[in-house]
């Protein structure tokens, strides 16, 4: 791949590397459970959590590594999402 | 208002799990809004975001050398302003604690005191991370680096914390704030503040990182929180030189944040070192003392 100085790069093109493979534990989010206050969506490091149409919050697997973070702040009345051990 | 649907920071970048930087970025450009051209030197941010050909950006952004982020804002600044765009468009600097605190500091003290109009924040995880956990002039007082290690002759970075934010309030910087990642709508506001407060404004984010720091990377958050709740860091914005806004808290004792982190783990084995954590429990308070951030 030729490298000059002055390389641009189309917007969002780390789209292409798929960091869900560095995952070790897996996001499970319970709607019925789920108040969505939209905290997860806000605070999620990767931004892989997008709300659908419904109001309903999905998270896009092919990305998430797996931190933990929205699962542990996720607020104390619903705890929606819980973590898993990948199976390999 | 702050359009938290606003994503211009996309997913597959390569930042650890639970960073606290990219949850910042995110954070930091939806306060920011459309229309900005973010500059970043060298740093984590830098090279997790952008390796050739893939770049987690969705606005324009462009790369600077470690030292000359402010000067290449200045830069853009003037173009801007030559071609009738300031206002329209603004420009952002993103950078780490080594970058602006150390090798940064005389382009952002020469871009601030010749008042060009960009904001400049700081991600501040305390170190040189991208490199392997080097000690930066924002280390903190006591932890452990790879350049400060902890031992037998040593406790740690035996140096405090640089206050950049004060230096950039005596540079007469309209608008100077800290705030973390941890309160992430103080934060988007703060930004959004920032942006649209015209001259050189500054803020310094903390940003907790879990390689770095030694912790679990679901709780970037809570050590983000813990901090703030001990008094180590604290969230005020000073405009103009007068201090307009602070986070007041009911303070605890810095030991629950010190001994949630891996890099402060020398200060209580074998033994408690009660001397080391005095001298950091007397940081805490002098930052209460001249910030007011206690509840009465």
């Amino acid at each position: 791949m030729p490298l000059g100085i002055g390389c641009t790069a189309r917007p969002g093109q780390s789209r292409n590397n798929k960091t869900g493979s560095w995952r070790v534990y897996y996001p499970i989010l319970d709607t019925e459970k789920c108040t969505k206050c939209g905290t997860c969506q806000l605070i999620c490091p990767e931004g892989c959590i997008t709300q659908n149409e419904d109001k309903t919050y999905a998270i896009d697997l092919d990305f998430c590594k797996g931190c933990g973070m929205c699962a542990e702040e996720c607020p104390d009345k619903a705890k929606a999402i819980s973590m898993h051990l990948e199976e390999k | 208002m702050v359009d938290r649907k606003l994503e211009n920071f996309d997913c597959g970048h390569r930042a650890c799990g639970g960073c606290g930087a990219s949850a910042a970025v995110r954070m930091i450009l939806k306060g920011a809004g459309e229309n900005t051209i973010v500059v970043s030197p060298t740093g984590c941010l830098e090279v997790f975001s952008t390796p050739y050909p893939e770049t987690a950006w969705k606005t324009p952004w462009i790369h600077s050398l470690f030292e000359n982020a402010s000067a290449l804002a200045s830069g853009i600044e003037a173009s801007l302003k030559k071609q009738g765009r300031l206002g329209k468009e603004k420009i952002l600097v993103i950078g780490g604690d080594g970058a602006t605190v150390d090798i940064g500091t005389l382009c952002i003290s020469g871009a601030f005191e010749r008042g060009h109009d960009f904001t400049y924040i700081c991600y501040d995880n305390e170190a040189y991370m991208n490199t392997g956990i080097q000690r930066s002039g924002a280390t903190p007082y006591d932890a452990d680096t790879t350049t400060s290690p902890a031992g037998a002759c040593s406790t740690g970075n035996n140096r405090p914390k640089k206050d950049l934010p004060q230096i950039l309030v005596a540079h007469g910087s309209p608008y100077v704030a800290t705030a973390t990642m941890a309160y992430p709508m103080d934060l988007m506001k703060k930004v959004e503040k920032a942006m649209n407060t015209p001259g050189p404004c500054y803020i310094q984010v903390h940003a907790p990182c879990c390689t770095g720091w030694g912790f679990d990377s679901a709780k970037t958050m809570e050590i983000g929180r813990m901090a703030v709740e001990c008094g180590l860091w604290v969230n005020y914005e000073i405009e103009n030189g007068e201090l307009v806004s602070q986070k007041k808290v009911k303070r605890v004792p810095v030991d629950a944040y010190l001994q949630a982190q891996k890099r402060f783990r020398h200060l209580f084995r074998p033994e408690r070192n009660e001397a080391e954590i005095a001298k950091i429990q007397a940081i805490a308070d002098k930052n209460a003392k001249k910030y007011g951030i206690d509840i009465e």
